[in-house]
């Protein structure tokens, strides 16, 4: 597995850059992750980091677009802007959980 | 007198019904069974239905053949589990008192979820074949078609039946071929996964037979609405497909009433115990089939697998004993592949679909992942085993869990 240096931190990652231990995050880490996708974080951007890894350490499982919007109130749409292109995966990459397992 | 209320009288309902009530003994345990249909569909043949595979009379039995002597059957519209007062109301005021509840009230397509799908041009350019209507109106529409650009949508998984799109598709060339029409049809699969199927094995076999018979693949399409009047599939991300018949997977979602009754998730799934399908809010209430939020397809097969689990553990957990079976997830679909030939794949929560022989290693007579005609008259002959062995709960000579016997390994490259 391995180890970056984020922030004077050592933080564990997967082959695409994913962060695989959750408690290894810090706000820092996440500025740092969301610059090197170049997204610059807004109020707007850390409601929805606070809400995928509030509902990750709930459910044990990376939250879907669906979820986001539907219990954390932040439109798809609106998705697609604050994380251009990809959002379930970006949002889960700045917010240090793992990678949307995609669907079964 | 104990109660057991099942909600819902299809795959999952009926065959815990016919599974628990010789087992349950008659003085001591009132079994009834709620739903609002007198018909079941056999829900694997719709897929043959637009291309005249199957008649609606073929696919439809009532409901109540295949209720055991001893199961009350009630018809009404559920409104409402008051899950604190163990007990369930239905619409017409009837109120159903239950010691244990069994939510098995399934999932199913709502095209009203996406803006544009189900307006004018429903069911005259824009089909689903996820119901009886929808795939007859579709085979109505094929029967005079003459050819044209037509894109397959999955709007969000999870949906039924996740192989049924591809099938879709194969079945479609072949289809059109046959009718000597390849030259004036384009097919596309637009999905909103990042490949043409979920697992990585299994996607590369299945890409590779969709590059085969040249169906375009639009991968990573989050679907925002549909311009049914221009016949436009538009995204999240400003992408657009053009289409001259569309057919589509519309957002899966389960029951209403799962949601009033504050039991579901942001599709109206019930969160279990992916082990053994226990509510994660309430100790007396499980849910089986399609409506429970498991990390597995929502098939059939899932469903008979869970069941016969479930059977065994509801029978220890009624006398306080601890729920010794745990589900793996495991999952088998035969695939229809077009011209007389299928595949199979089997898997479950940790193991991806990979090629090798079923049931018997190296033997068969099913071959996994490979095209063959003994995996298409396997999925032909499933329709008698399914009204005839499976809903009537008697044993199918299938392991309940999945097996690695027979199974090839294989380098994701």
């Amino acid at each position: 597995m391995p180890v970056a240096t984020i922030a004077g931190a050592d933080v564990a990652i997967d082959a695409e850059g994913f962060m695989t231990d959750s408690e290894q995050w810090t706000e820092e880490v996440g500025v740092f992750l969301a610059e090197q996708i170049g997204v610059e974080l807004s109020e707007r951007h850390w409601e929805v980091i606070r809400f995928v890894r509030e509902d990750y350490k709930a459910q044990g499982e990376t939250p879907t677009l669906r979820r986001v919007s539907t219990i954390g109130g932040v439109p798809t749409k609106e998705l697609f802007q604050l994380f251009p292109k990809k959002p379930a995966k970006k949002m889960s990459y700045v917010a240090g959980v793992p990678k949307p397992k995609g669907c079964v | 007198m104990k109660r057991l209320l099942i909600l819902g009288a299809g795959t999952a309902g009926t065959m815990v019904a016919n599974k628990l009530r010789p087992r349950l003994d008659e003085r001591e345990w009132n079994i009834t069974i709620v739903d609002q249909n007198e018909t079941h569909y056999y829900q694997p043949g719709f897929l043959f239905l637009p291309f005249g595979g199957y008649t609606r009379e073929e696919l439809e039995r009532p409901k109540r053949n295949f209720m055991p002597a001893g199961v009350d059957l009630v018809m009404g519209e559920i409104d409402l589990v008051e899950a604190d007062d163990n007990q369930v109301k239905l619409v017409d005021g009837t109120v159903l008192q239950y010691d244990y509840l069994v939510i098995a009230s399934g999932t199913s397509p709502r095209p009203d979820e996406t803006p544009g799908l189900d307006g004018d041009e429903w069911y005259k350019t824009v089909f689903d074949f996820y119901t009886i209507d929808g795939a007859e109106a579709l085979a109505h529409k094929l029967e005079t078609w003459e050819g044209g650009r037509l894109a397959l949508n999955v709007i969000e998984m999870p949906i039924k039946c996740p192989v049924a799109p591809l099938e879709f598709l194969f079945l479609a060339e072949a289809f059109f071929a046959e009718r000597g029409m390849a030259d004036v049809v384009e097919l596309v699969y637009v999905t909103p996964l990042a490949d043409a199927f979920t697992k990585p094995v299994a996607a590369r076999y299945l890409g590779d037979m969709l590059k085969d018979r040249k169906i375009a693949l639009e991968t990573d399409f989050m679907l925002e609405q549909v311009d049914s009047e221009n016949h436009k599939l538009i995204s999240y991300d400003e992408r657009e497909v053009e289409y001259d018949l569309l057919v589509t997977i519309p957002v899966n979602m389960g029951a209403d009433f799962v949601q009033r009754s504050g039991l579901g998730d942001e599709l109206n799934h019930v969160p279990v115990d992916k082990h053994n399908f226990l509510s994660t809010q309430y100790d007396n209430i499980f849910a089986l089939g399609d409506a429970a939020a498991l990390p597995t397809s929502k098939a059939g097969s899932v469903a008979h697998f869970a069941v016969e689990l479930f059977t065994e553990n509801f029978l220890d957990y009624i006398e306080g004993l601890p729920m010794r079976e745990q589900f793996d997830g495991h999952a088998n679909c035969f695939i229809e592949s077009g011209r007389g030939k299928g595949m199979l794949i089997d898997f479950n929560y940790d193991t991806e679909p990979l090629p090798g022989k079923y049931p018997l290693p190296g033997i068969g007579p099913f071959s996994l992942l490979t095209e063959t005609e003994a995996n298409h008259w396997g999925k032909v002959m499933f329709k008698w085993m399914y009204w005839n062995i499976l809903l009537p709960g008697r044993q199918m000579p299938l392991p309940a869990l999945m097996s690695m016997a027979g199974k090839i390994q294989e380098e994701v490259g």
